[in-house]
């Protein structure tokens, strides 16, 4: 059988997402009707950002087990990676362009200094700092943005996965690993501009289009980024090394003894989501123009398993769904424009309440939808679980029961 | 007859607890062999010390006709080294089809670049469906394991173990809530796969050891109280005290 025809959904997920992106394109504002604002374009194509990095989530609670508190660590270093680039030859352009109106030409030397005093100027530096040593070739950077979040996710899952650190204790130690790296970012000397980030990444360098234009290849990034994803992440799972991961979530003693090195696996699918989800942050940061330490707090990788949860776990659509689903409706809850309800004695602020509201879904969806709204596909495709209705007609648990012994 | 697996002189302690105590035990190349023994005497020990799940304190532990010491190996490179093992409940991947579990099970290349580029060839469909056949569970093959049985489950973990082609088979309490005939099959599987390999099969039930008629090793207290056919451990008199009398 091919791969499409083993993989229904995929096909079905590429053309929804193929019908979505022409849509948005014919109504945007840059080559379309104006239907859809700019502001708008970015937040959808934000969005298909997170749903990247969700299916990457997936990949790694959902289908393998290990749930991971800590992937927007990933997401956020992928995101700083790119930004370093954006942000040099931005200030590069314009401290060059100051320079040229001097009456003598600047030299490289004097061009450097200028960046670098405009860049570390808010943290009392203008010093480049080591991590910046490449933050003039895009190449380098574009690398950085796989290698970076990986290579914290093979140290950390090396020292996590070979002491056998499982469970509730591995998200913790996830939920540490994101916290200490947003407290790091957060210090001025750590070299990229500690609490205030990096901004001004929406502008791409050498690049005179408006935002409109701007806005709308990153949205067509994202949606090409996220259907490879996809993809990848199918052919991932459909094969044995789905087999594999499937079988370390449901009984990983198991997959011991049936030869397979659980760790090594563990390690791998850890650096391969860390790294799916840099290529995400790094798609997602430009578009909303700045990153600083904050986006890497713990509760952000918390809202990434929640996505996955109310999306339904161990189905990739589920992932993609909840993201989408979730991140919207957030951030129509919490950008003022859900109507307030006035009860008499007190008027619910959807600002303040929808947290409330978030937590509680979560809760429910856990304890009474754990298949999310994926689950709802299940109705229609009949994917039902086994009907094993009816007393056991042995003495031992588990015998003949009484439909089996009627065939 | 040469030595597959020698343990000698093995101990466990367990917070003081000593659950193996000082055992001995060695098993040919395509030999059955059935452990009995009360509760608490240490089998599943012995078989968590064989597969690398439990470091024993003191003792040797050597494998093979190049004599290598398993007391380094991990887990999962003890099950490559050909050590099989079947648990008492049965343990297969209930979210997968017969044919997924069996193609996991298969002896290749477990590295995880060979696993992620691997796709079915004909040959292993082939052997699946062949094992399938042997398993009873031919006409099964797509469905998931989870709606198996309990007895089926059972034949497709020992199907599982097959797969992999272990030396040394380790199985717990095949029998245990299997109907009569079920009990049958699973005695016509041992004793087929102990034709050309080493399976220890611990058991309760008396009837079915009867049945594999084979050498028998009555452990007690995490060490060997005797050992011979079923009908010499059943006439020991320390055997009869502590297990069978009661």
């Amino acid at each position: 059988m091919s791969f499409a025809a083993r993989n229904p959904s995929v096909l079905i997920f590429l053309s929804v997402l193929a019908l979505f992106t022409l849509l948005v394109t014919v109504m945007s504002e840059a080559i379309g009707t104006g239907l859809v604002s700019t502001s708008f374009v970015k937040i959808l194509g934000k969005t298909l950002c997170l749903a990247l990095v969700a299916v990457a989530m997936d990949l790694v609670w959902g289908y393998t087990g290990i749930l991971s508190l800590g992937h927007f660590a990933f997401f956020g270093l992928g995101g700083y990676m790119i930004g370093m680039w954006l942000m040099y030859e931005r200030t590069h352009e314009i401290a060059a362009a100051a320079l040229a109106e001097g009456p003598i030409p600047p030299t490289e030397a004097e061009i450097t200094a200028a960046i670098g005093n405009q860049i570390f100027g808010v943290v009392g530096s203008s010093d480049f700092p080591p991590v910046w040593a490449f933050a003039d070739s895009l190449t380098l950077q574009l690398a950085l943005v796989v290698m970076a979040p990986g290579l914290l996710a093979l140290i950390f899952g090396w020292l996590a996965f070979r002491s056998r650190v499982t469970g509730v204790y591995l998200s913790i130690l996830t939920q540490a690993m994101t916290l200490a790296l947003a407290l790091y970012l957060f210090q001025n000397d750590s070299g990229l501009r500690g609490n205030n980030g990096l901004s001004g990444l929406q502008n791409l360098p050498g690049v005179d289009a408006p935002q409109s234009h701007v806005s709308l290849w990153f949205f067509w990034a994202s949606a090409l980024a996220l259907g490879v994803g996809y993809v990848f992440a199918a052919w991932l799972v459909g094969g044995k090394f789905g087999s594999v991961m499937r079988g370390i979530r449901d009984n990983e003693a198991r997959v011991r003894f049936l030869g397979y090195s659980v760790e090594s696996y563990k390690l791998v699918v850890f650096t391969l989501t860390a790294m799916i989800a840099g290529i995400a942050g790094a798609l997602y940061y430009p578009q909303a123009g700045i990153i600083n330490p904050a986006e890497i707090a713990p509760i952000a990788s918390i809202y990434l398993a929640v996505w996955v949860a109310i999306g339904g776990r161990g189905r990739l659509y589920g992932a993609v769904i909840g993201a989408v689903f979730v991140s919207l409706v957030s951030s129509w809850f919490t950008g003022g424009q859900a109507p307030d309800v006035p009860l008499g004695f007190y008027t619910v602020k959807w600002v303040d309440w929808w947290l409330v509201v978030l937590g509680l879904s979560f809760v429910l969806v856990t304890l009474f939808a754990p298949r999310g709204i994926g689950g709802l596909f299940d109705l229609v495709t009949e994917r039902q679980p086994p009907e094993r209705h009816g007393a056991n007609l042995g003495p031992d648990a588990g015998s003949l029961r009484e439909k089996e012994a009627s065939q | 007859m040469s030595t597959l697996l020698e343990v000698s002189g093995v101990s466990v302690t367990f917070d003081g607890f000593k659950a193996i105590n000082n055992l001995s035990f060695s098993i040919g190349h395509a030999e059955l062999r059935a452990i009995i023994g009360p509760n608490g005497a240490g089998k599943t020990t012995f078989m968590d010390i064989v597969t690398g799940k439990t470091r024993p304190d003191e003792g040797r532990i050597v494998w093979g006709g190049k004599s290598r010491s398993l007391l380094n190996m991990s887990e999962a490179r003890i099950a490559c080294e050909g050590i099989g093992r079947k648990f008492q409940k049965p343990t297969v991947f209930e979210d997968q089809s017969v044919q997924e579990n069996l193609l996991m099970a298969l002896k290749k290349d477990r590295g995880p670049l060979a696993v992620l580029f691997y796709r079915p060839q004909a040959a292993d469909l082939e052997r699946v469906r062949a094992l399938a056949e042997e398993i009873g569970l031919a006409d099964q093959l797509y469905r998931k394991s989870g709606e198996l049985s309990h007895g089926e489950k059972q034949w497709l973990e020992i199907g599982m173990l097959l797969a992999q082609e272990p030396r040394l088979l380790l199985v717990d309490e095949p029998a245990a809530g299997m109907t009569s005939s079920e009990r049958e099959h699973t005695t016509a599987l041992l004793i087929e796969a102990a034709k050309t390999r080493a399976v220890v099969v611990v058991e309760h039930d008396m009837e079915f050891i009867r049945r594999l008629n084979c050498r028998v090793t009555v452990l007690h207290e995490g060490a060997v109280l005797a050992e011979g056919s079923l009908d010499h451990v059943t006439r020991n008199q320390d055997v009869i005290d502590v297990y069978l009398g009661r």
